[in-house]
This record gives C-alpha cells, structure tokens and sequence, in this order.
C-alpha cells in the first residue's frame, strides 16, 4: 500500500466520504461519510434493509462480489483509498477481518476452519499455536481443546459463531467488521459473544452492524443510526441515546420505528 | 356482485374431465409400471432358460466369448470388460472436463457468458448418438488418432470413448452444476473474507462441500456410458476380445445386443438365450450405477435439510 503521510493517531482506521452504493436500481447507501476512530468500538445500528450490512461490506470491499454494483465515493483504510489502483482486495479482506450474520463454517474440522486464512495466506510459523491463540482468544477453547479435527458442522449455533470470529482473529486483521454476529443466537449465546467483543476491543478497531439497540449502547462507543441508505446521525453513543439530535433516530431509538 | 354465501356446498356438477381424471392418469402410471415388468419378466425367463444350458458361473467367469464357434463358449467378462473399458474411458475424459466446465460457469463465467455455455451444453445433449458415432469413426479415428498413433485400427475403443465422454458430457455438467449450486453461497463469501483467492476457495471448499452431488453426477453419468449403443457400436467395432490397448477394436455388451437382434440366432437357440443374459447383465450394471447416483443425490438432499 502507498504511503501515509499524516501521523497515525489522527489518521482514522477507516473512513467513508460521500459513499453510495447501487445494486441495480437500488441505491443501499447514500452519500454515507462516517469515520472510524482506531482502536474503536462503533456500531451501526437501523432498521433492516437500512444499509448496515452494506456499509459493512464497503469497508472490506466485499459489495463489489455483486454483480451489478455501482460504488462511488471513496473509503479510505488508514488513510489510504481502498479502490486505489494498486490496492489488492484479498489484503485488504486479511486486514479488516469480516464475521457474518449466520456462521458460515465450512464443512471441515474446527482446525481447519480455524487456520483457513492463514493458510490461503502462506502462513510461516505454527499454525497448532495460532489456532490455540485465536480459539483462546474467542472463548472457545476450553470447548473444543480436545477435539480440533471435529467436524465444525457439530458445534453449537454459539459455539459455531465464536469459532468464525476466532478463524477471523487468525487473520491478525486490525479491524473486525461484526454484521449482526448474534442476532441468530439465544441469550446465552450472545452473552458470551458480547463479553467477547468487549474483550477484543483491546486490540482492534471494531464495527459492529447490530440490530440490539441495547447491545450497541453496552459495547460500542460511537453508535451510526441508518436508515434507507442514510446515515441519520452519529456520534458519541451515550450522547445519540441519551440525547438523539434527529427525530428520526429518537423515534427508532423509542421503538416507534423496527 | 351477489354474495356467496356462506355455502360450502357445490355450486357446478362436476363434468365428466374432472371424474375421469383420476382414473386416466393412474391407468397410465400403471402402464408404465406393468411395462418395466414385463421387460424384467422377460429378461428373466429367458434368462433363466438359457442358465439351463450354460451354467451361471462359467458365464460369468470364463473369458471367452464365441457364440459361433463349433464349440461355443458363453464367457461374459471379455463383454463385460468392454464395456468397462469404454465407461472408464469416457470418464476419464467427460468427468473432469465437466467438472471445471460446471465450476466455471458457476463461479467465474459472467451472466453471459454462462448463458452461453448452458445453451451449449443443451445442444450438444440434444445431439443423436448415432452422429457423434459417425463423427468419432470418420473424423476423430483417421484425422485425430492416426495423426497420433498411425497403427490405430479402424474400429478402436478410443474413439469411442471420446464420443461416448462428449454424449455424458451435459450429463456430468448439469448434475455438477446442481451440486455446486446446493452449497451456500455465503461459503464462497466467507472464503473470500477470510483473505483466500477465489480458486483456492473453490479447490478447498466448495467443491469439497458438493463432493457427494459430484460422486452421483459421476454415477449417473457413467449410468448412461455403460447403456450407450450406437457410438460404440459403429466406432468401437465388433471384436469380441480381451484387448487392453484402447486403440484396437472391441465389443461392449450394448454392441452384442444390438448385433444379436439383426437376427441371425434363431428364437429358442442357446445362442438366442445368450442374448437375454447379457441383456440382464447390462440392465444389472446400469441399473446399479444409477441406483447409487440417485442414492448419493437423495443423500445430498437430507444433508442440506438437515
């Protein structure tokens, strides 16, 4: 990647200006300028079909897998333009690590899955250590220690979503993107994910697309409220709760908009 | 507009279409019902009344096929072999072809360009096997094999089973195709966060994942390999032998078959019996590579459910 000239602690990790996104006809972003602070928690929080996943996808440049999608506008990842020609998608994806909505293990052993990425990625060192690091890390390993070559497919719904977040860790990416990783998830389970995220935020820059208003208020510090495409408003989280500047966003925040 | 009502009672007398239904359409199920029996019927007695004159057992070991012969001997393994050959064969050179051409289509090729390629692939299942026989025997035997291998027989096993690959090739490309499009999408997206190229994402998931729909593509394909008739009939020849090089000629069971019904083995011969017998034999093995293609597929289908 080219070079960043401005000192790194003003540079924000990731920062959108004037995005829009189209898929087809449809615009799901539209004209979104946000930036995320390093070493961060914010989330992205609206009503479904308001452009969270979207916004999401524009930062590790997954929209573009989808045919017929027109992006313009720039995002820059520490400064640097994410669609600049000498940028590789595949870096940019092992640097801002992505865990889905659903857990979309693949139908391989828990290790496998664990050291997929680095292993796409030509990983030098141990990769029984990584995998014992990221697992550790995702609160899964006293779970699935004496197990790796299970079938991932046989880990429960929570245990399969924190071994996604823990195959993304194996990246050693510096932002982690969360789209709704708990919203398929019981109580229990989302606890355990929360308490996590809370954990990883020691160390990464993270957003999280969240439908949980009560779990955006309790995890992140800035809080982005969208809606059709639009990014209503966003600030502080406590100050977009306690004292929401749009209408719009005090009526969602009430639950008078799902 | 008038109300109905709250009536559930029937308003128009049913015509006559509508009581016949159910008795038409069930009569025709039952035709085709009763048709596989016969054919297994058949089969079977002749079958059997030709095992009362050559044991079962040399049938099936000895490895000498001569009906003609002053001394006959009713060995089915040089047949059975042939048929082997070319099913393998055609394999060999439908199956990976058809594979990378269904990867291709489903994770590479643009809305187009795929529409394209299954428009091909449509055309050339719709192509008679009597003209990719005729093509393998006048253009593929002296253009492509004898360029490479001047010694190549006229009839050889080869040609065959190229023609025989190219009539399987759909086959294998739709079933692929459907395996691979069984497998979540959001597996290749997940592959490709996690900072993997879009080929090893293929190699190491999702072909991996669809493995099972593939294996019973490869069956079903071979299913219809083994019961070819025309190609291996005009591009194969009719050399009842054991020969392992692929470019001399043999003679697959569907060849014998079709040989045989030209009528030149008198009804209630041992030579006539034969024919039945080897006829079992090939239903038997046609049979059973598309019962475990249609098993592994049915297979597939309750993985995803469950």
């Amino acid at each position: 990647m080219s070079a960043v000239s401005a000192p790194r602690a003003e540079v924000p990790a990731l920062a959108a200006d004037d995005l829009t996104v189209r898929f087809g006809g449809r615009t799901a972003l539209a004209g979104v300028t946000l930036e995320v602070p390093r070493g961060r928690v914010v989330s992205v929080i609206g009503p479904s079909g308001g452009g969270k996943t979207t916004l999401l996808r524009a930062f590790n440049r997954m929209n573009e897998l989808v045919p017929g999608v027109t992006t313009t506008g720039t995002v820059r990842f520490n400064g640097v333009d994410l669609h600049g020609e000498e940028v590789d998608p595949v870096e940019v994806r092992r640097r801002i690590g992505m865990v889905f909505q659903q857990a979309t293990l693949f139908p391989r052993s828990i290790f496998d899955n664990v050291v997929f990425g680095p292993r796409a990625g030509g990983h030098a060192g141990e990769l029984q250590e990584l995998a014992e690091e990221v697992l550790v890390a995702a609160g899964l390993w006293s779970e699935v220690a004496e197990d790796l070559d299970r079938p991932a497919m046989e880990l429960s719904a929570g245990q399969q979503q924190r071994l996604c977040i823990a195959r993304t860790l194996a990246l050693k990416p510096e932002v982690l993107l969360l789209d709704e990783p708990t919203s398929a998830l019981d109580p229990a389970a989302t606890a355990r994910i929360e308490s996590l995220i809370h954990s990883l935020r020691r160390d990464h820059t993270i957003v999280l697309a969240t439908h949980g208003r009560r779990q955006a208020a309790r995890l992140s510090d800035f809080t982005a409220y969208l809606a059709g495409g639009e990014l209503i408003e966003y600030g502080p989280t406590e100050a977009l709760f306690t004292n929401p500047r749009d209408r719009r966003t005090e009526s969602y925040l009430t639950g008078r908009i799902e | 507009m008038k109300a109905a009502g709250l009536s559930l009672k029937r308003r128009a007398p049913r015509g006559p279409g509508d009581r016949l239904a159910r008795p038409v359409f069930l009569s025709c199920a039952v035709v085709t019902a009763a048709a596989l029996v016969a054919v297994v019927g058949v089969l079977g007695v002749e079958t059997v009344r030709f095992f009362g004159t050559v044991s079962p057992g040399r049938f099936l070991t000895e490895a000498a096929w001569t009906p003609f012969a002053e001394e006959p001997r009713f060995g089915v393994l040089p047949l059975l072999a042939a048929t082997a050959q070319i099913t393998v064969g055609a394999a060999v050179f439908a199956v990976p072809a058809g594979l990378m051409t269904a990867v291709y289509m489903e994770h590479y090729a643009g809305v187009r360009t795929e529409r394209v390629l299954a428009g091909v692939t449509t055309m050339l299942a719709a192509v008679p096997t009597v003209i990719l026989g005729y093509v393998a025997l006048t253009f593929v035997t002296p253009v492509i094999l004898r360029t490479l291998w001047p010694g190549t027989e006229a009839f050889n096993a080869m040609s065959a089973c190229l023609a025989v690959g190219l009539m399987i090739l759909p086959t294998v490309i739709v079933f692929t195709r459907s395996a691979l499009r069984s497998v979540p999408r959001a597996l290749m997206e997940a592959g490709l966060a996690l900072g993997a190229g879009r080929g090893r994402v293929v190699a190491r998931v999702l072909v991996p994942a669809a493995l099972p729909g593939i294996v019973a593509a490869v069956f079903l394909a071979t299913a219809r390999a083994a019961g070819e008739t025309m190609i291996v009939t005009l591009a194969a020849g009719n050399q009842t032998q054991l020969a392992w090089s692929p470019l001399e000629g043999l003679r697959t069971l569907t060849a014998f078959i079709a040989q045989s019904s030209l009528g030149d083995a008198p009804s209630g011969t041992v030579r006539y019996g034969a024919f039945f017998a080897v006829s079992a034999v090939l239903v038997a093995v046609t049979w059973g590579l598309h019962a475990t293609g249609s098993f592994l597929i049915s297979r597939t289908r309750a993985g995803d459910a469950g």
